[in-house]
């Protein structure tokens, strides 16, 4: 199969990842040769074969639901890119 | 004179226990040694003033029971540090500050390590050649515009150098044990969940290990004692009882028996990477241990398969780079607008690569075709493993199918810069422990790796194996100061 154009800019919709024309260009070139190579897994037979679907094989352990750390409102607010003690601030949402 | 920093961390331990150099002395020696290494642009961030403020503290109360006493250790710039800036290569983080420690390094500080600072990487460690680090490349010890692997660059770039005693990577797919073969260095990617992932930038989760970069074997078990913790801050952590990997480490490696997998002999690997291949089987009998040649079949479809499940996992991942809570923002004039433009001038070209094909193979309509099928070639991957486990105790190959390339030479084909890692992605595929180890040099005199490769959980074997071809290899790096 071959990515389009079309396709490129679908997915670079689906990405958040905005991308010019040119960019878009040489992008389907590049997924084109890397699917290429990665289409070579068709040649498998795995019709019965479970998916691996964890390598740790481990079941996830319980713990209880609690508060461990409080008061850490500062420290989560300490990278934020627009300073506001309160809040994070993105561009207006609701006109 | 041999100078501290030519010196091993075993031998800087024992000389610091004597009271023979001071942490002052040794922290001094490796800043000193750095600041005259700029043109190698190992470092990301320095924190040369504050390691040596703290070394004198450490003399003024010295604790000689500590594994790492007053060591100074420059550390990759995935591993988030608290206070410190942590930006796994990348312009999205390049004003990111943690509020915590990661695990790995908390267990370093634990035993005494001091921050020497962080060290430069491919971006998001999505790379092999440390040239997609916003940061600029690296150039290897080695040789001048030589590449240092990836991604873990700077890493191996520095421990080669003698800009730190030992220094720890991260490996999805070859990040440390490419790096250190191409360097002459010895790395070592634990088994999965050996090393807590807490704190660690997240690239493909199920892939990720954090391991040991060091000049020698004995040093590699030195440090995965420190770092292989269990911690229940990453639920794929797995409590198992781990060695005293420095003091259970032995030579003797009698009866042990050591598989050759035929599939691992690709079409237009060099001569030099068979003959050397050949010369480690030969090494391995000396060191009383059996030779039986074994079949994983499917070795072929590992890449197709990393290049299916490391970009999906990405993509998921580096989801939460938006611009909202933490790292670089552009302005947009919607919230949809600054998140597409956020990410698109705040990451590089090989990460938007990745994001694009993880979307593409998870996006509906896709995922049975792509996602789901490298899902369970997975398992029939780790199955030849598990198969081979069988008849023997560890596996034996080559650590990469060629020696460092020049820089820029393979940064136009991505297809021909992820084979590299052809024969280390399947290790990270099954969750395996993997260690690379020097073993020689090609006809330019540039290092070459032998990998090998063990049962989960048994890094003990895998140690004991590589200390006993160590000693017979006697590999010696010739580093030659060249850009000071």
């Amino acid at each position: 199969m071959t990515i389009d154009l079309k396709t490129v800019k679908h997915i670079s919709k689906l990405a958040r990842i905005s991308v010019d024309e040119e960019k878009a260009n040489k992008l389907a070139g590049d997924l084109n040769s890397i699917f290429t190579f990665i289409e070579k897994l068709n040649e498998l037979n795995t019709s019965d074969v479970q998916p691996l679907t964890s390598i740790a094989e481990t079941t996830l352990r319980f713990r209880k639901d609690e508060i461990k750390s409080e008061n850490i409102r500062e420290k989560i607010l300490k990278n934020s890119p627009e300073n506001n003690e309160d809040f994070f601030v993105v561009p207006k949402v609701v006109e | 004179m041999t100078e501290i920093t030519d010196l091993t961390l075993n031998e800087i331990v024992t000389n610091i226990k004597k009271k023979k150099i001071s942490s002052t002395e040794v922290t001094k020696s490796f800043v000193e040694r750095s600041e005259k290494s700029k043109k190698l642009n190992a470092y990301i961030t320095e924190n040369f003033s504050s390691a040596i403020e703290q070394a004198k503290k450490f003399d003024e109360n010295p604790n000689y029971e500590l594994k790492l006493p007053g060591i100074p250790i420059a550390v990759k710039d995935l591993f988030c540090t608290d206070g410190i800036k942590t930006t796994a290569g990348s312009k999205i983080l390049n004003n990111f500050i943690p509020t915590y420690e990661s695990t790995v390094t908390q267990n370093i500080w634990d035993q005494g390590g001091i921050l020497l600072g962080k060290l430069n990487c491919d971006e998001f460690a999505m790379g092999s050649s440390n040239e997609t680090s916003f940061f600029g490349n690296v150039q290897n010890p080695i040789g001048e515009n030589l590449v240092p692997g990836g991604s873990s660059g700077g890493s191996s770039a520095a421990i080669a150098a003698n800009l730190t005693p030992v220094t720890i990577g991260t490996d999805t797919g070859g990040s440390i044990r490419q790096p250190a073969s191409f360097t002459g260095t010895v790395g070592l990617k634990p088994t999965y969940g050996s090393c807590s992932r807490f704190g660690i930038v997240a690239f493909a989760s199920s892939l990720d290990q954090a391991g040991p970069m060091t000049k020698n074997v004995k040093d590699c078990a030195t440090l995965l004692e420190v770092i292989s913790t269990f911690d229940k801050k990453d639920s794929t952590s797995i409590d198992f009882k781990r060695n005293n990997y420095s003091s259970e480490l032995t030579k003797n490696i009698k009866g042990k028996k050591i598989g050759i997998p035929k599939e691992y002999r690709v079409d237009g690997m060099p001569v030099e990477i068979e003959s050397l291949w050949s010369k480690g089987i030969e090494y391995i009998k000396d060191c009383g241990a059996e030779i039986i040649d074994i079949s994983l079949p499917h070795t072929k479809y590992a890449l197709p398969t990393y290049y299916i499940v490391a970009p999906a996992e990405a993509s998921s991942n580096l989801a939460r780079y938006d611009g909202v809570k933490y790292g670089f923002r552009s302005l947009g004039e919607n919230l949809i607008d600054m998140y597409e433009k956020t990410r698109s001038e705040g990451f590089g070209e090989e990460v938007k690569r990745r994001i694009m094909i993880g979307t593409y193979v998870l996006s509906s309509g896709y995922y049975d075709a792509y996602y789901l099928k490298a899902q369970k070639v997975r398992q029939l991957i780790k199955k030849d493993f598990d198969d081979a486990y069988k008849k023997v105790d560890a596996i034996l190959t080559p650590s990469t199918p060629s020696s460092a390339f020049k820089i820029a030479e393979k940064t136009n084909d991505p297809v021909s810069m992820y084979l590299n890692d052809i024969f280390t992605v399947p290790v990270n595929l099954a969750g395996l422990p993997g260690i690379s180890l020097p073993a020689g040099t090609d006809k330019n005199g540039y290092p070459l790796g032998l990998q090998i490769i063990g049962k989960p959980f048994d890094e003990q074997s895998l140690l004991n194996i590589a200390y006993s071809m160590e000693e017979k290899i006697n590999f010696k790096n010739k580093i030659t100061n060249w850009w000071m």
